[in-house]
């Protein structure tokens, strides 16, 4: 970690001088007028307390359909994983060595991922899972989105972050998810995510049939008033003609983001294409705090070998090629990224030379303020529970690590429970 | 008449529900919901009450609502049983979802047993077929319910299924059974308008039992799920139980379950014991459990106040005037009549109250209400319904699908920067056929007759076009502001009115803000 904090700073930039000197002496009521004053955007609602990072971000990644987590970290001490693995197994020389003493490496094509490991910026999570995983990919999802266990149920995970910090707030840019829909894990109880496949979808589409459409459009959904903070008596009118407004302010700063050519290179996959938009949205100085993008194919039950290398080389160097873009803006310090999948793998592979849907699995948690290296053993591969891993990290205490240590907020509330944060982030000096 | 409907005299006074009052309690009620006359009935009221009432409409059908006076108006929507309707048929196949035949289920044990992994891949693909083949069927329900909500002649009725629908709300994620979703659906519809055969029906519907997890509350080993939510959220609300109430109620609801599709009472399993209920002392199972409920009056308040935000404000809105007032005098008339909400809604739908300046054109569409208006009102010949669908699922309103047990919250959280742009892209979809996820747009070949809805216009002026498509559109919503901004941009294209420059002025107007309201 460098020696001054970027976001102190930037926010010292964003913010304009009056806000930052009143900021350290006034009590909170007032610096929030004061923000509500200075600023058209209304940037309050962020500023949770005097001290904290406003301009922190969180990158999820969703790898979609059960990665095998036996074949991405591979522990090639183990001789139960080639007897299990007879023609998936990675063998010790291809893998790529993280812990020679626990016999963990990572597999070959995740050689972009390697490099960064060895830059200390990856901290690779053994045995994250939940207890009485549920192996129906939808299910399993919805935990993890919601984590709420068993069940699945009710609001995601990051929705409920905005509930709390963001009370009241119809600016969607908040949260951006990359797909066509905005996934469970950002719809909170009011807070609900922007979602567009591709930033020109997220603006109105009547101006495609005339040009001359535009203007009069502009005029009337322009006419709100920017300055003020949304107050409860207001009536319905004057809510919608902010939130209008706000749309469209978002709209052209989001477009205007993307279509700017990237400083850095990136991969053609589909993954490195949303982190390019994401790092061009960052780049561009967004107020997001929360990004998500995600990555489909991992439900590899027959055929899995090639498939599966393919895809995790598309992963890493997506990710890659995500952190120099950030390093070149300045912005490294900012972001932390977290990467999951609803699932494992079987440790026993099939007839069909693929994997059926297992358990737990790795994590990755990639940033600046981790600490690096691999956390907590390998789950053992002897002792399993019908043919599956068992967990010894809750994926919610990488949540609460994210929450509590890096988005500095109440993780209890938010997880609906107390989970020790996981250990994985730098906190003496984040 | 309005929908094609069969003429039956009318009882104009019969269910007229001040009249029936004479006590001083009464005519403080009579003051709270005293009902607006015919002069004060005007085209913007008749159009408040067609789109609150049901989901809007074109000017001809409001205005022959508004020949009808209030009384009668009122009456076409409330009393839509008289109206017959040939519905869209569709088959559900019942049997998708079956629980697995005696010879599956040995077939599985055998399959583990001998640790066959062929056999149990074998078994697994047909389960996963079988879910596959749910999920489609659950779309199929999906359009169903669709073209029911824009096409039906009772719209009062969907309205009402979609209010118990957020009320009584399970989805497809927690049932994964879309024969069971229809069937509630039509269990909804046939008493929509008789909250008791409603809360009474619930604790034996399937898809509820599932959801809420009730199947596995047993005698000894009870599970509260529903026993909760039946007293917080479908009936009396927070404050009004304890905690040893649900205890209880959870004990009095052991058993009942569901047998495949069907409800089944089992009888073993069903605690048969006093149980301690809100004060009273008794051998409760579930229908006398509900029956307890229904006796409180926290109920028929909190179902005043559900109608409340269901027809007139959003209770999360700023409260107008008098809204408390309304809630209890409703309360009061849903008391009276047992739970029938007719003379309710009638009395409502009558009121000052209801066609006051607070009220119309002041509270935010839902993305039903949003979507079906705009079918009902312009009739888009040819639209698809996956896009429409979809574009119901990312404003939040995914039909059959409310996020959790709660429903959907409503008024305010239906709107943010990325909702509003799918909101005004669904109605440039409906008009034009374009679809913002298909790159170029390429006009139909028949495009939207917008001249249709100048129609009945005698003076096809400028200024009589923007004024009537605002009036027609924006209702009590519509001001001199919007109406310049429109005329403005008919001078500047040299006051031409023809259909492209009615179509768009049809964008603009539902690119308005205040096109979210109604």
């Amino acid at each position: 970690m460098s020696e001054h904090h970027p976001w102190t700073r930037r926010a010292f930039l964003q913010n304009g001088l009056t806000m930052v000197s009143t900021a350290a002496t006034l009590p909170l009521f007032l610096q929030r007028s004061a923000f509500g004053i200075n600023d058209p955007r209304d940037r309050r609602a962020t500023a949770q307390q005097p001290g904290v990072p406003e301009d922190r971000i969180l990158v999820v990644i969703q790898l979609g359909g059960g990665n095998d987590g036996l074949n991405t970290v591979i522990p090639f001490g183990d001789s139960h994983y080639y007897t299990n693995r007879p023609t998936l197994a990675v063998r010790q020389q291809d893998a790529l060595v993280v812990d020679e003493g626990q016999g963990i490496g990572l597999h070959g094509n995740l050689a972009a991922l390697k490099e960064l490991y060895d830059e200390g910026v990856v901290a690779i999570c053994q045995g994250v899972g939940y207890p009485n995983p549920n192996r129906s990919h939808f299910k399993s999802m919805d935990i993890w989105h919601t984590a709420d266990v068993p069940n699945g149920q009710g609001t995601g995970w990051l929705g409920r972050y905005f509930d709390n910090t963001c009370a009241g707030s119809p600016q969607a840019d908040r949260c951006i998810a990359i797909g066509r829909e905005a996934p469970i894990a950002t719809m909170g109880k009011t807070a609900k995510a922007i979602s567009f496949e591709s930033a020109r979808l997220f603006r109105w589409a009547g101006e495609d049939l005339h040009d001359e459409l535009g203007e009069t459009y502009q005029k009337i959904n322009r006419g709100g008033s920017p300055t003020g903070a949304l107050k409860p008596d207001q009536t319905n009118t004057s809510f919608l003609m902010r939130t209008a407004l706000d749309a469209q302010i978002s709209s052209d700063k989001i477009r205007k983001a993307v279509a700017r050519r990237a400083e850095v290179s990136y991969p053609g996959s589909a993954l490195a294409r949303q982190l390019k938009m994401i790092g061009a949205m960052i780049r561009s100085g967004l107020t997001t705090r929360v990004y998500y993008a995600t990555m489909g194919g991992f439900d590899t039950h027959a055929g899995q070998q090639y498939r599966h290398a393919n895809l995790l080389k598309q992963y890493a160097e997506s990710i890659r090629a995500f952190y120099r873009d950030l390093k070149d803006q300045g912005n490294h310090q900012r972001v932390l990224i977290l990467t999951f999948s609803e699932f494992g793998r079987r440790v026993k592979e099939n007839a069909s030379r693929g994997t059926d849907h297992g358990t737990a699995a790795p994590m990755f948690v990639i940033g600046d303020m981790v600490r690096p290296g691999v956390h907590g053993p390998h789950p053992s591969l002897s002792k399993l529970d019908k043919g599956d891993l068992i967990y010894h990290t809750d994926f919610r205490q990488i949540y609460a690590a994210a929450l509590e240590h890096w988005m500095k907020a109440d993780s209890e509330k938010i997880l609906r429970g107390k989970f020790k944060p996981a250990p994985v982030l730098d906190t003496k000096n984040i | 008449m309005i929908f094609r409907c069969r003429n039956r005299p009318i009882n104009r006074t019969f269910y007229f529900y001040p009249a029936r009052y004479s006590t001083d309690e009464g005519d403080t009620m009579n003051r709270i919901l005293q009902p607006i006359n015919d002069e004060q009935f005007g085209f913007t009221e008749a159009q408040h009450l067609l789109r609150r009432a049901g989901f809007g409409g074109r000017a001809e059908q409001v205005a022959m609502l508004q020949r009808q006076g209030i009384d009668g108006a009122v009456d076409h929507l409330v009393e839509y049983s008289r109206i017959d309707w040939d519905a869209p048929q569709e088959t559900f196949d019942a049997d998708l979802k079956r629980p697995p035949t005696a010879e599956e289920r040995a077939a599985w044990r055998q399959a583990r047993k001998d640790n066959d992994a062929e056999e149990l891949e074998r078994l697994k693909k047909i389960r996963q077929q079988s879910d596959r083949e749910d999920r489609k069927q659950a779309r199929l329900l999906q359009r169903w319910w669709l073209r029911r909500l824009a096409e039906s002649p009772r719209p009062l009725e969907e309205k009402l299924v979609l209010l118990w629908q957020g009320h009584f709300a399970v989805n497809y994620r927690g049932v994964k059974d879309s024969y069971l979703l229809h069937k509630q659906n039509e269990f909804f519809r046939k008493h929509a308008m008789q909250f008791a055969a409603l809360a009474k029906g619930i604790v034996h519907d399937p898809a509820m039992l599932i959801f809420l997890n009730n199947d596995r509350n047993r005698k000894g080993r009870p599970n509260e799920n529903l026993a909760r939510e039946l007293m917080e959220l479908f009936t009396l609300g927070v404050g009004h139980y304890t905690e040893n109430d649900i205890k209880e109620g959870a004990r009095a609801l052991t058993g009942y379950t569901r047998r495949d599709n069907d409800f089944a009472f089992n009888r073993r399993q069903h605690d048969t014991g006093n149980k301690q209920i809100l004060g009273t002392r008794s051998a409760y199972d579930g229908d006398s459990f509900v029956s307890l409920l229904l006796k409180q009056p926290a109920c028929s308040r909190f179902i005043a106040a559900k109608l409340y935000d269901h027809f007139v404000m959003d209770l999360t809105d700023p409260a107008p005037s008098d809204r408390d007032k309304v809630i209890a005098a409703l309360a009061e008339v849903i008391r009276r009549s047992r739970y029938d909400l007719k003379p309710a809604l009638k009395a409502l739908f009558s009121s000052k109250h209801f066609y006051s300046a607070a009220v119309m054109g002041a509270k935010i569409k839902s993305p039903v209400e949003l979507t079906i208006e705009l079918i009902r009102t312009l009739e888009p010949g040819d639209y698809e319904e996956k896009p429409v669908l979809d574009a119901l699922r990312m404003m939040g309103q995914d039909l059959f699908n409310p996020p959790n047990v709660a429903g959907w919250p409503g008024g305010r959280a239906w709107i943010n920067t990325s909702t509003l742009f799918v909101r005004q892209n669904l109605a440039t979809y409906l008009i034009t056929g374009h679809r913002p996820d298909r790159g170029r747009y390429r006009a139909r070949s028949q495009p939207y007759d917008a001249m249709a809805l100048l129609r009945d216009l005698p003076n096809r002026t400028p200024e009589a076009a923007v004024t009537h498509l605002t009036d027609l559109l924006l209702g009590a919503a519509a001001n001199s502001n919007r109406r310049a901004q429109l005329r403005q941009f008919l001078t500047d294209r040299k006051d031409k009115i023809a259909n492209d420059s009615i179509i768009a002025m049809l964008l603009l107007i539902t690119a308005m803000p205040e096109y979210q309201l109604c």
